[in-house]
């Protein structure tokens, strides 16, 4: 694909994108963080989602779309990006830089295997088959339960871990940028609407990393009634 | 017989009247003949960014040529301080007569009072035509334009944008001539020199350049040419002038039979930044502004090498407040310079080559606090504090003169077009405007007045009056002139010299600092005279080939450079040993009153000597046009 | 002072280039960058070598034509410098100092550390005027600028157009000189008419010269010698969205 538009439009594209990513972002953590509640809340949200799948489908649709647009954008200006500038220099000073800025793509592609790993482990149940069958007292599938086992797992716990903490990175440049590039900040502004940006990107890493820390640390353990199979 | 015909050209009538009245008279082109004529105009700065947008607007085809990257390189964007008009928006009595005389008496009365008012008059429209293109100039809180005094005048004329008036004014002139560079009216040729004028016919058609990336020497032609290739400061070798400016192109003209007019008039700026080693490749000018506060000094003993903080006060010479009591260190630009020479050269001068002065503001920050002082010069000594790495608030600036402007240049009459037919001269290439001596913030205003107001009228005049054809530029002349050109270049390759141009030029810049700079002398311009023909021999015998002409090579053009500077400065000797007065920048030994001051010759030399080049190794003829001032009364310049 | 120098040297713009090493000794610390390079160079030409190729002029920081990266750094270690500005006082004695061209596909390579940075003129080409012909303007102060807004102006204005920005940026995006322009034209009210069509016009020919896109890292006003800010970016974001819109001229 090539995108014979202004570079800005592009930029704008993708950063449309990202605030749908940052959306759902949100709305993920809403569930997430119902792990505090213990099962029940979580694993009826979940009956829920299973009961209406129109819901379900069109949001995985939804997901998977932009989550593509997005990879396709990203792809695309980092080939024009690369075309403009195709020679380092041979002594290299970021300046002021950030990190976060510099490593978007590499953060990204480590952010897209984790979410291939993340569906086959949660989704779809390919890594951990027995733990997507486990049952709760009502008779559904228990969510709760297969979160709180996987995490008391260090290795995985770990990876998640891993992967939060550099999803976190890559929405702090891209939630603190997103305002520039829609043209709302001012040199006045500019400053207390960056660390917005960055306050939304810490919240969401603190929010996502805490449910394995708590696990692991048995703040959060499994109801009685459920064994570790 | 010389074809040099000095005929100003000055239309009858009153003063006041007489643009009106050329405006009146003068014929015009029509559109549809205009679009046949072609004008090319060698220099994109202030001058020729403005007369090439400006002649593309009415509808003639313009070949614009540059040795910069871009037009928006040109040393114009530069100057720092602001352009007058005579607006009286300050309601401070200002007039165009105001600014009219005062620029013939800052000129020392060597000006021409014609082509001087009408700049005057022409100011005001400049500060409109600039705020239209989106200058920002600076503004009081009403909105309105805001003015600064400058340079001593009694009125409040100048318009400024911060420090980069001179930036603003040519991005200005520059976004106009790129507006005509889009619609093709305008064609630009950058990294091209020119390096010879065409004549055909008697006038001037085309010009020979040089492709500064391959090499190449190519033809142009037109049915004018008109020159905006800045002043030849850089004949001193350290100026305030970019590292490119040269003289080269006016030097062309003037040996293509072109006169020169007033080469010794060079204008040296006292608040430079002193060189701080051999190394030193130019100077920068800082504002005159200091002088308000800061209090100039030596030490009273020859040599003494103690830190300023340990000569006291009884061992100091402020020399400027002792000789100049009333005024003090705000002398004007001439007379501060000079004196500054002075002390040096007895051997009292400070910092580590002994070319400087101290400008100490230790009393200035005791009376008004280092506060106020930094919100007065801050900036300024920020950026000195910056090059020479000491803080101005605990020691005293360094300063030293340094040459900044040429008023010499190119003859021209009140068409601004020289002798030769159909070469016009522009900006700081002419002579025409400022006599002896510039006022600071004029350079702009006359880089734009011949520019934007001026020369579209002239140079239409002059197309209209003559017959105009399609010369391509592969005729006999344009063929001749190339081969000269190639075999100019080619006389540089064929030695086995080991010298560099730089170390030349530097040779070349202190001669000509000391015996035609701040003070001139018979006996120092006779000597410079017998000097300077040796020391171009030198250089044509020591110097390195410079190698490769089909590739950049700064080599080569510095040596090409390097040349004409040779043969210019020989100029520039003969008209300050020949103007046997002082008057102005241009200081004689021999003339000066009891007290020091330049003593003019009235009787004898209110005129403009204009050179005619006979040859390189035969003294240039000189001519004498007269200045006749009817209008104003010549008077005596005292700064007691 | 001795230094080492390690300089970037192509003969021409189809060529390939490489690092080249020189001593340049007995500078002294009160040299410029570009001094040093003279001094260099007049080693290379008393030898009969080629110079140095590199693009300077006014050396008091105002033009622009300056344009190297020393150390990594578009114009050199120094904040708000050119480098005609930088001497070698920032550097230590024996230390090594690579200096290369600004690097960019819009800023072909002509010989040594000369880069031909035409497409910037270009995109003022584009539209980076008003259509003002001379003659005719009204009177200076007909149109009162209140002094923050000719004050913001000329922050914009102060781009000496070095291409800095361009070096610097990853992308070899030349976001922040074009937002000068614009923003400047777009604050005052002698820029209002062709407000829309400009910054339309300029982002075209910026992103058909194959500059790269904005992606907010600030690297660009970080070594912009006249420290023109990020808000100008966003400002013309803001131009270009405007221009979308129906009826913006």
């Amino acid at each position: 694909m090539n995108l014979n538009r202004t570079n800005i439009v592009l930029a704008a594209a993708l950063l449309i994108v990202v605030i749908s990513s940052l959306f759902i972002q949100t709305d993920h953590s809403r569930p997430n963080l119902q792990i505090y509640l213990g099962p029940e809340p979580l694993n009826a949200y979940a009956k829920f989602l299973k009961s209406t799948p129109l819901v379900l489908w069109g949001a995985r649709f939804g997901l998977l779309a932009i989550f593509g647009l997005h990879l396709l954008l990203a792809v695309n200006l980092k080939r024009q990006n690369r075309r403009a500038r195709p020679q380092n220099y041979v002594v290299n000073d970021p300046v002021e830089t950030t990190l976060a800025s510099r490593t978007m793509m590499s953060s990204g592609i480590v952010i897209l295997a984790f979410v291939i790993y993340h569906l086959a482990h949660f989704t779809l149940g390919v890594t951990n088959p027995a733990l997507h069958e486990l049952v709760d007292s009502a008779g559904r599938h228990d969510v709760y339960s297969m979160v709180v086992l996987s995490f008391q797992n260090p290795y995985v716990s770990a990876t998640y871990i891993f992967a939060m903490l550099l999803l976190g990175l890559h929405l702090s440049h891209a939630a603190a940028s997103i305002w520039q590039t829609f043209g709302i900040t001012s040199s006045r502004s500019r400053t207390w609407i960056h660390n917005l940006g960055w306050g939304i990107a810490a919240i969401l890493t603190l929010g996502n990393i805490s449910i394995p820390i708590s696990i692991l640390l048995g703040l959060v353990g499994l109801p009685e009634e459920v064994t570790a199979p | 017989m010389s074809n040099v015909q000095l005929d100003a050209k000055i239309p009858d009538g009153p003063l006041e009247k007489k643009w009106d009245r050329y405006q009146a008279d003068m014929k015009l082109v029509s559109p549809k003949n205009k679009r046949k004529c072609r004008v090319i105009v060698v220099g994109t700065g202030l001058a020729g960014a403005s007369a090439a947008a400006s002649l593309a607007e009415q509808g003639y085809h313009v070949e614009a040529f540059t040795f910069h990257d871009s037009p928006r390189r040109a040393h114009s964007i530069a100057a720092q301080g602001g352009i007058n008009a005579a607006k009286n928006y300050q309601n401070d009595g200002d007039s165009v007569w105001r600014l009219f005389h005062d620029t013939i008496k800052g000129g020392d009365f060597r000006s021409r009072e014609a082509n001087v008012y009408r700049l005057a008059q022409v100011s005001n429209h400049i500060i409109d035509q600039c705020v239209a293109q989106g200058v920002p100039f600076a503004r009081e809180y009403g909105g309105q334009l805001a003015n600064r005094s400058f340079g001593g005048a009694q009125v409040s004329r100048t318009f400024y944008c911060r420090g980069q008036t001179g930036q603003q004014l040519l991005l200005g002139a520059y976004s106009s001539l790129s507006r005509q560079i889009a619609t093709g009216q305008v064609r630009q040729h950058t990294r091209m020199e020119m390096l010879d004028l065409v004549i055909v016919d008697g006038r001037a058609r085309g010009i020979v350049t040089r492709n500064l990336v391959t090499g190449e020497i190519k033809s142009h032609a037109a049915d004018a040419v008109v020159l905006a290739t800045g002043g030849y400061s850089n004949v001193y070798y350290l100026s305030t002038n970019a590292k490119a400016c040269n003289v080269t192109a006016a030097f062309r003209a003037y040996k293509r039979g072109a006169a020169l007019a007033n080469p010794c008039f060079t204008q040296i700026h006292p608040t430079c930044v002193p060189a701080s080693g051999d190394h030193q490749s130019k100077l920068t000018l800082m504002s005159e502004s200091l002088r308000n506060d800061g209090r100039i000094w030596v030490p009273k003993k020859q040599g003494d090498k103690r830190p300023a903080h340990e000569i006291p006060a009884a061992e100091r010479d402020y020399y400027l407040e002792r000789k100049y009591p009333s005024f003090g260190n705000l002398a004007p630009r001439d007379i501060s310079s000079r004196s500054a020479k002075e002390v040096c050269d007895e051997g009292r001068g400070v910092g580590p080559t002994g070319r400087g002065v101290y400008l100490d503001f230790a009393d200035a920050i005791d009376q008004f606090g280092q506060e106020t002082i930094r919100q007065r010069y801050g900036n300024l000594f920020d950026m000195y504090s910056h090059i020479t790495a000491e803080d101005p608030y605990t020691t005293p600036m360094r300063i030293y003169p340094a040459p900044h402007y040429t008023m010499g240049g190119l003859w021209v009459d009140y068409n601004l077009m020289s002798n030769v037919p159909g070469l016009f001269v522009i900006g700081e290439a002419n002579f025409s405007d400022h006599g002896a001596n510039r006022l600071g913030a004029s350079a702009l205003m006359q880089g734009l007045a011949d520019g934007y107001f001026i020369l579209p009228y002239t140079l239409g005049d002059y197309l209209a009056r003559t017959q105009r054809d399609q010369l391509t530029p592969d005729g006999a002349e344009f063929k001749q002139t190339e081969t000269e050109t190639k075999a100019h270049i080619q006389r540089f390759q064929t030695g086995s010299g080991k010298r560099t141009a730089t170390s030349f030029h530097r040779e070349l810049g202190e001669l000509m600092i000391e015996a035609c700079g701040m003070s001139r002398s018979a006996e120092g311009l006779q000597g410079a005279l017998e000097r300077i023909p040796q020391l171009r021999e030198e250089f044509y015998q020591d110097i390195v080939p410079p190698g490769k002409e089909d590739n950049v090579n700064s080599a080569l053009e510095h040596v090409g450079r390097l040349a004409d500077f040779f043969e210019f400065a020989e100029v520039m000797c003969h008209d300050a040993l020949t103007r046997d007065e002082s008057c102005g920048a241009h200081f004689r030994a021999e003339h000066q009153t009891e007290q020091g001051e330049a003593k003019r010759n009235d009787q004898d030399y209110c005129n403009v000597s204009a050179w005619e080049h006979t040859g390189v190794d035969s003294p240039p003829q000189l001519h004498i046009e007269p200045l006749k001032l009817e209008t104003v009364k010549l008077a005596v310049r005292n700064y007691k | 002072m001795h230094l080492t120098l390690h300089v970037w040297r192509q003969n021409g713009p189809d060529q390939s280039g490489q690092m080249v090493t020189y001593p340049a000794r007995n500078l002294s610390p009160d040299m410029s960058v570009l001094e040093m390079l003279d001094h260099v160079n007049e080693q290379l030409i008393a030898d009969g070598d080629e110079p140095i190729a590199f693009d300077h002029d006014c050396r008091e920081g105002i033009c622009g034509s300056c344009s190297m990266v020393v150390n990594g750094l578009p114009h050199g270690p120094q904040k708000a410098s050119t480098t005609c500005q930088i001497f070698l006082r920032n550097f230590r004695d024996g230390d090594d100092i690579y200096i290369e061209p600004f690097r960019a596909t819009a800023f072909p390579i002509m010989k040594d550390l000369m880069v031909d940075r035409s497409a910037l003129d270009r995109i003022i080409q584009a539209g980076g005027y008003v259509s003002a012909n001379t003659g005719g303007a009204p009177d200076g102060n007909a149109l009162p600028i209140p002094q923050h807004t000719a004050e913001a102006a000329m922050d914009a204005a102060a781009c000496i157009g070095c291409g800095a920005c361009v070096a610097a940026c990853k992308n070899a995006s030349a976001m922040l000189f074009t937002a000068a322009k614009v923003s400047q034209l777009a604050t005052l009210p002698q820029g209002e008419a062709e407000r829309g069509e400009r910054a339309r016009r300029m982002i075209a020919q910026m992103d058909q010269e194959m500059f790269g896109g904005c992606t907010n890292q600030g690297a660009c006003s970080a070594v912009c010698p006249k420290e023109i800010g990020l808000e100008w970016i966003a400002k013309l974001n803001r131009e270009h969205i405007r221009s979308k819109l129906p009826q913006a001229t």
